[in-house]
């Protein structure tokens, strides 16, 4: 049966994309963000995942407002990135799992989450670049399943709904028949915002307050209605949602291996945070 | 209950269905920035790029301004405008300082300053 071994929330920001291909992971403005990655390199060396699934918003690479999944799930054997626009190196493709995909499709729809389901998807910088910082020689050693969370067009999904969303991809990931070690992630975030007068806006109390909710009491956040949300965390800080989903995921006991916490990257607070998925009882299914 | 869910945030505009509505030309036009090849056809005639669009007056007038908040105010969303402001060369402190009135390096150091 499949295990789910843990989960990797990660900052997605593109001008990290230029970064690596710039090699400025010891400037001194990168390396307290790129040094936070010692730690995930040897735990995904030790641990060895072979399948990831991962939480993540697209930026108008595959998805555009005219139709707009709120959940969409990723079911190809191939995804391919390609130019955004922004300046940043297209990147190599990532391989998929689609038999795993479909398992994960069959599992949420039963559990009434009616998502999107997608043989043909485009990935953007908010999967390619966690993957480039989760594996920095490029072996990247998993096949993947995106799962994309609609952060982009309000109504947006609640905190509420992604951790129960999560929760159903954790059931699902454990009920497949093969032997499989599956690695969770969420990107994104945290506090940002680049848009208005109040671009530039950073919460360092309310992201901390996220990151150790998150662990111990992922509930507790389920409080904050969207808009609430925004005005904490900032207009694209509600790419939490994905780190909601991949805590939802996490089925077991949880406990946190890392945190990596800086700002400013670009205009936005980044955070690493690595969580072990051990056995015992976890928080239970709503 | 209004559907408007952006009353609230001090500047801040939630990009809701109103917004998504009035916005949807000049997204869809910077949705076509993710090609270097419309890239170079907006750069060589923009009038007429603009129009093959069909962007409103208000959209057209905001985008000809390259005031970032003129084109929030005319729907567009920041992630789309980003891909325009990124064929001038400018990234999101450069549009971060313009909105707020700063100069980039203001801009930057009260990033910096968030970190303290």
């Amino acid at each position: 049966m499949a295990r789910i071994i843990g989960g990797i929330g990660t900052t997605h920001v593109p001008s990290i994309g230029k970064a690596i291909a710039e090699k400025k992971h010891a400037d001194p403005y990168w390396k307290p963000f790129f040094s936070g990655f010692g730690y995930v390199h040897g735990w995904l060396a030790r641990e060895r995942p072979d399948t990831m699934v991962i939480f993540y918003n697209d930026h108008g690479l595959n998805f555009f407002l005219d139709k707009l999944p709120t959940f969409a799930v990723g079911a190809a054997p191939e995804y391919r990135n390609e130019d955004e626009g922004w300046g940043i190196p297209v990147s190599r493709a990532v391989a998929g799992d689609p038999d795993f995909s479909w398992h994960l499709i069959n599992g949420l729809v039963a559990d009434e989450f009616d998502v999107t389901m997608c043989q043909e998807m485009l990935v953007d910088h908010a999967v390619t670049i966690p993957m480039a910082l989760m594996w920095p020689d490029e072996s990247w050693p998993v096949k993947v399943v995106p799962i994309e969370i609609n952060t982009v067009q309000h109504p947006l999904p609640s905190l509420n709904r992604c951790l129960a969303l999560g929760r159903s991809v954790g059931r699902a990931i454990e009920s497949y028949q093969r032997d499989l070690k599956v690695l969770v992630v969420g990107t994104g975030g945290l506090s940002h915002q680049l848009d208005g007068e109040r671009a530039g806006f950073i919460n360092r109390e309310f992201d901390e307050l996220c990151m150790d909710r998150l662990i111990d009491q992922p509930e507790a956040l389920t409080r904050y209605a969207i808009p609430e949300f925004v005005e904490l965390a900032g207009a694209q800080g509600v790419e939490f949602l994905n780190w909601m989903a991949m805590r939802g995921a996490l089925t077991g006991s949880v406990r946190q291996l890392h945190r990596n916490y800086h700002i400013p990257i670009s205009n936005t607070a980044a955070a690493t945070v690595v969580m072990e998925n051990g056995p015992g009882a976890g928080l239970r299914a709503a | 209950m209004s559907d408007d869910m952006s009353d609230d945030i001090p500047g801040t505009t939630l990009f809701d269905g109103e917004q998504a509505q009035k916005g949807l030309a000049l997204n869809r036009m910077c949705f076509s920035f993710n090609s270097a090849a419309n890239r170079a056809a907006f750069l060589k005639d923009e009038d007429a790029y603009c129009q093959k669009y069909g962007l409103t007056d208000a959209q057209r007038a905001a985008v000809k301004s390259r005031q970032v908040l003129q084109m929030i105010k005319a729907g567009g969303n920041v992630y789309y405008l980003a891909k325009l402001a990124g064929i001038f060369g400018l990234n999101v402190q450069d549009i971060g300082a313009q909105q707020t009135g700063m100069t980039v390096e203001a801009f930057k150091r009260k990033l910096v300053e968030a970190g303290r």
